[in-house]
């Protein structure tokens, strides 16, 4: 009963937004339509908070995906990842082991040298793994993202954040210095020309203090964090095979999400801008333009490891270079995802995932 | 070109005589055969423990587990899964579908770590049916057999999968085994990040259990394993003896050959090289004819051997022979190493002797006296050793070394007293020529005392291990008709059936008497706790060994409980002694009783005791008291009334006939090579007595010049062969009841934990003594054939020649 083809059925099931093409090929029979009793992101709904920060069962994904950029007092960059998937294999929770919620926990530290790389995977029902909405907490084993705020303020405001793996670890204090942001059209953001589409909010406003422990010591990091939640039944259309998506920090204080879903044609691209002080404005479709501009050879295939992002109509353009071009993920669904800096226009730092490539 | 030439002389002499080769190549065929079989026996079995070990034991990792066998409960693999320890949890328990009992495994996929890929459940779908309502049972093609209409779940067929066993989902099986949130163990993976807080602060109340470097099933069958090996090396020392004869006899008459050589100018060094690469020669081919046989028998056997290590030790192993190097290559290196240790002296012998020294092979005897004392002394050194193992040793290795010195110590000693004797009936007689038969007889002792040794060894194995297995056949027949005193059983398949089956048999039968037990750890031994209802059938019946007279009040009130005999002489119990059943439950010892042909402990408690305990525990099988001829009457109704398949229904009769099957195919492999030892024993026999008829001319001659004929000779020849094997049949008949003795008494209570009472069985002795004279008869014909036969004018010459 091997790791791989337990992580194979999680991908088949649940990771096909994050999966290479041969598994959203198998994945998308079942995730293009929206039967099989899961609930469907309509547009038109208010996020309530803080029922909204744990777990929505009815839906088949859902994920806590918080990514970091960091710097030691020496000036040293690293980028640190922590995310917990839930995916359904039924919609509904049932108790102890009946439950047919699993989880699947990611967790990555990256320098300009290194990148180092842990997986955890857990049944639900029986406490292993799991989210709860107030007093925030989301764990997967012995990794944490707990909610350090007083009830009744926001739960996310305040979060400690920790995972340990073998080569290395660490413990982060995130505080939000500006509100959630809800993504797309207030929350329903759309991935397709088709309608599919999922329930998406941020936090992209964390300042971080706190260590890392690696191989070579213990290193007391500073930055910036950004947190996303998002949930869906059926995220993807039945021709894209894989997504490129940005979460930039501007020297401006103001943030960017971007993405493009890959289709055999000009791909799907979705943005929204955000202001300094946490007002959203979503953009068009197509209004975000991305092209590769260098590739590397990244775990034996090719990948867009530099891009220029440009927004036109704000007079956006910059080019993104990657801390690590090697900063793969080698879980049982790989993909790649590591910290960038941006110049041009404007001047920043962020991060980047690409799947399916 | 010279090599060549000397190797064709001296090959030449088995060209001359075929007899003496095919005696040797089939002397060490035979020994290499029933070693090598042992051996693939042995490894087939070994494969199959490991592949148990594989399923059941997730190959060797450390558990933790509970220290009083009572269940786990599921929060503590939360608890330390949280703290970051990369554990997973097992639930195991026997789950009943239909007619056929499994090992229900629950594991949980996505934490079990990765050393334990027993079976790999595939990609996708596979996982998602094993974890998804209503789950799958992983078994083996043989168990998916049996399960057949037998459940609902989906089965996958696994090859790495043991027979009996199920790996299911453990959220499955907790409620199939009715044990919600509760676990039997807990795996702990070899890979564990640093910095993790201590297990014993995490989960205080439980134990590490290191992975054992043999498995139960491992530790249970050594005896048996130990048995088959002492029993393969009994017949090659037997086939050595062979192998010895022959080679010396080849190099004492190939002595001239040698000489001529020596003196056309090959060296010695160069004529030992030759023996040599004759000898590796001989035994390479030998072996390989020996692997082959081995092999045959082996699988003849094995379809026994792994009926007894399932009835005996629940330990499953396939039928199926498939060709291991392990024991492929042990039987070509013990032929070569047997034959160049029994041709050790020869050799030796060869490069000592003076190159025109003539042979002189009655100066054996002279040395052989001395030899005898040191043998005596020998002898003297084993038996004392034997006797002081037997008073103060303890443990199953001591159990052989018991019997290993008594056999060695005997058999050393068989020569001086067959020599005594035939001195004491030399002096007693008057007639010449008996004093010269008894002479004569004691004259060829040396020559025949291995074979005599030989034939003394198998024959006094025949004795002991036929005597202990019909007397413990005897035993356990009794037994069976004491314990299976109910008339009929049955069982519920499930309980809603088992329910309804109570209150319909309520009227019908004399009395119900149900049949539950739970899984449970006692003193760090797995073990099953029966429930019985206070009835007249156990009292009359149940096969008590000691007890309190009013045992059964004991038991019926809760007070008390009952032990079986492995278990009580294995944690030496007494009675009286409170025994920590699970959790809170503690409960006196108050009886004994023998439970034949169980590997594991059982303990018996009274059913409410144990249902106020397990509350869970199945009912599904009872044994209903009926008059005995409305059995198959009540059979019927049962089938027409609940449909019950006829597994289900199962009367005495047919119960006992197939314990009694069981058990004589258990014993099946034990007669057989038996057979094969005393095969082996008798071609011992043959080439001696073979080899000293070549030699005897010179002993003969003037016998014969006196006046005797040639007939009346062979006769006296018949004569002495009947008298040597008569004497070592009556020496081995004591020497065989003590082994049977130790057998019963030491290693069987070692072993399995019963000690059984010996009974004796003379008919079996008549008939082996048959078979024995058969081969002594026989293996005195050719020779004998050869002696009337002979020309006068070959007994004349002995007087011309020297040789």
């Amino acid at each position: 009963m091997s790791v791989r083809s337990i992580a194979i059925a999680f991908a088949v099931t649940t990771m096909v937004s994050l999966s290479g093409s041969h598994a959203a090929s198998e994945g998308f029979g079942d995730l293009g339509s929206p039967a099989e009793g899961f609930s469907v992101p309509r547009p038109g709904l208010l996020f309530r908070f803080p029922a909204d920060h744990g777990p929505h069962p009815d839906f088949r994904i859902e994920w806590w995906y918080l990514t970091a950029n960091l710097e030691a007092p020496d000036g040293t960059q690293y980028g640190a990842q922590w995310t917990l998937f839930r995916s359904a294999l039924a919609p509904g929770e049932a108790r102890e082991w009946s439950s047919p919620q699993l989880w699947m926990g990611h967790a990555a530290v990256t320098s300009s040298k290194d990148h180092f790389v842990s997986e955890r995977m857990s049944r639900g029902g029986v406490g292993q793994a799991g989210v709860v909405a107030e007093p925030f907490s989301a764990w997967i084993d012995d990794w944490q993202m707990k909610g350090q705020a007083a009830p009744g303020a926001d739960q996310l405001a305040d979060l400690s954040l920790s995972a340990t793996a073998e080569e290395f670890g660490y413990e982060l204090r995130l505080s939000a210095t500006g509100p959630l942001v809800p993504q797309g059209d207030n929350g329903y953001s759309l991935k397709s020309a088709k309608g599919q589409a999922s329930y998406y909010y941020s936090q992209p406003f964390y300042a971080v203090t706190g260590s890392l422990s690696l191989p070579a010591g213990n290193v007391e990091v500073t930055g910036k964090a950004w947190l996303d939640r998002e949930w869906s039944s059926q995220p993807l259309a039945e021709d894209q095979i894989g997504w490129d998506w940005f979460s930039l920090h501007l020297d401006t204080g103001e943030k960017l999400m971007g993405f493009r879903l890959r289709d055999e044609g000009e791909g799907y691209t979705s943005a929204t801008w955000v202001t300094a002080d946490g007002r959203p404005d979503p953009l068009p479709a197509a209004a975000l333009k991305i092209v590769p501009v260098r590739t590397a050879k990244v775990a034996g295939r090719q990948i867009p490891v530099s891009w220029n992002v440009r927004i036109p109509s704000r007079g956006f353009d910059v080019t993104t270079q990657p801390l690590n071009d090697h900063a793969w993920m080698s879980t049982s669904v790989p993909y790649w995802e590591g910290p960038i800096v941006f110049d041009g226009s404007v001047s920043g730092r962020g991060y980047l995932e690409m799947t399916g490539y | 070109m010279k090599m060549w030439t000397a190797a064709t002389a001296l090959l030449s002499h088995w060209r001359r005589r075929p007899l003496q080769l095919g005696t040797l190549l089939s002397g060490l065929a035979l020994a290499t055969a029933l070693w090598t079989g042992v051996q693939a026996i042995n490894a087939e079995a070994r494969a199959s423990y490991s592949r148990a070990a594989a399923v059941l034991d997730q190959n060797g990792l450390a558990n933790l587990v509970s220290p009083n066998g009572s269940p786990i409960p599921q929060s503590a693999f939360v608890r330390l899964r949280r703290a970051g320890w990369n554990v997973s949890p097992v639930l195991e328990g026997d789950y009943r579908f239909g007619v056929t009992r499994l090992k229900v495994i629950g594991i949980e996929p996505l934490t079990m770590p990765a050393q334990t890929n027993t079976v790999d459940l595939g990609i996708g779908g596979d996982l998602l049916s094993f974890i998804t309502p209503p789950g799958m049972l992983v078994v083996s093609p043989a168990t998916a057999e049996k399960l057949r209409g037998q459940t609902d779940l989906a089965l996958r067929i696994s090859d790495r999968m043991l027979d009996g066993a199920a790996f299911i989902d453990i959220g499955m099986a907790q409620r199939l085994l009715r044990r919600e949130g509760e676990l039997s163990r807990i795996v702990i993976a070899e890979n564990q990040r640093s910095g993790l807080e201590p297990l014993e602060k995490v989960v205080p109340t439980l134990s590490v259990r290191e992975p054992n470097a043999e498995t139960d099933v491992e530790h249970l069958t050594e005896s048996f394993h130990l048995n088959l090996t002492a029993f393969g090396f009994l017949a090659f020392a037997v086939g050595l003896f062979i192998v010895y004869s022959t080679i010396g006899l080849a190099f004492e008459q190939r002595r001239p050959t040698f000489r001529t050589l020596r003196c056309l100018g090959v060296s010695l060094r160069a004529l030992a090289v030759l023996l040599l690469a004759e000898l590796v020669f001989f035994a390479l081919s030998a072996g390989a004819v020996g692997v082959a046989i081995g092999y045959l028998v082996a699988s003849l056997l094995l379809p026994g051997v792994a009926a007894t290590l399932e009835g005996l030790y629940g330990a499953s192993v396939p039928g199926t022979l498939s060709l291991r190097p392990e024991w492929w290559i042990s039987g070509f290196a013990i032929a070569v190493a047997g034959t160049l240790v029994s041709s050790a002296q020869s050799m030796l012998r060869l490069t000592r002797v003076p190159l025109l020294a003539a042979a002189q092979p009655q100066t054996w005897g002279r040395s052989w006296q001395a030899g005898r004392r040191f043998q005596v002394l020998a002898a003297a050194v084993l038996l004392a050793l034997s006797g002081t193992l037997l008073l103060w040793a303890e443990g199953l290795a001591a159990g052989f070394a018991i019997l290993g010195c008594l056999l060695l110590g005997a058999s050393l000693l068989l020569p001086t007293v067959l020599s005594g004797f035939f001195t004491v009936m030399q002096r007693t007689s008057s007639c010449a020529l008996v004093r010269w038969f008894w002479a004569d007889a004691r004259q060829q002792l040396p020559g025949l005392s291995l074979a005599l040794m030989a034939l003394l060894l198998a024959l006094a194995a025949n004795v002991g291990v036929g005597t202990m297995v019909s007397s413990f056949r005897l035993t356990f027949v009794g037994w069976l008709d004491q314990r299976l005193a109910a008339e009929l059983y049955v069982a519920a398949r499930n309980e809603g059936e088992a329910d309804r089956l109570r209150t319909w048999l309520a009227t019908k039968v004399d009395s119900l008497l149900p049949i539950s037990s739970v899984d449970a750890e006692i003193r760090g031994q797995p073990m099953q706790i029966f429930g019985v209802v206070d009835d007249p059938t156990y009292r009359k019946h149940w096969p008590l060994i000691i007890g309190m007279p009013d045992v059964w009040d004991r038991v019926a009130s809760g007070q008390g409980v009952l032990v079986n005999e492995q278990f009580w002489r294995r944690d030496q119990l007494r009675i009286g002694d409170q025994l920590e059943l699970a959790g809170d439950w503690r409960a006196a010892v108050v009886g004994v009783y023998s439970d034949y042909g169980n590997p594991k402990g059982q303990v018996i408690a009274g059913l409410n005791a144990l249902t106020s305990r397990y509350p869970q525990v199945s009912r599904l099988r009872y044994g209903l008291r009926i008059q005995p001829d409305q059995v198959a009457d009540l059979r019927s109704r049962l089938s027409d009334e609940f449909g019950l398949p006829p597994g289900n229904v199962v009367d005495q009769a047919a119960l006992k006939e197939q314990s009694r099957r069981i058990f004589d195919r258990t014993f099946l492999v034990t007669g057989a090579l038996n057979i094969f030892t005393l095969g082996v024993a008798a071609l011992a026999m043959f080439s001696s007595l073979f080899t000293l008829s070549e030699m005897r001319l010179p002993q003969l001659a003037p016998v014969w010049a006196l006046g005797v004929t040639r007939r009346d000779l062979a006769l006296l020849e018949v004569l002495r062969t009947l008298v040597l094997w008569l004497a070592t049949f009556i020496a081995a008949l004591p020497l065989g009841l003590a082994l049977a003795w130790v057998l019963l008494a030491v290693v069987n209570v070692e072993a399995f934990g019963w000690r059984l009472p010996m009974y004796i069985f003379p008919y079996e002795w008549i008939r082996l003594g048959l078979v024995a004279l058969a081969a002594a008869v026989v293996s005195a014909l050719i020779p004998l054939r050869r002696l009337t036969g002979l020309a006068p004018s070959e007994l004349l010459k002995v007087f011309a020649n020297e040789r």
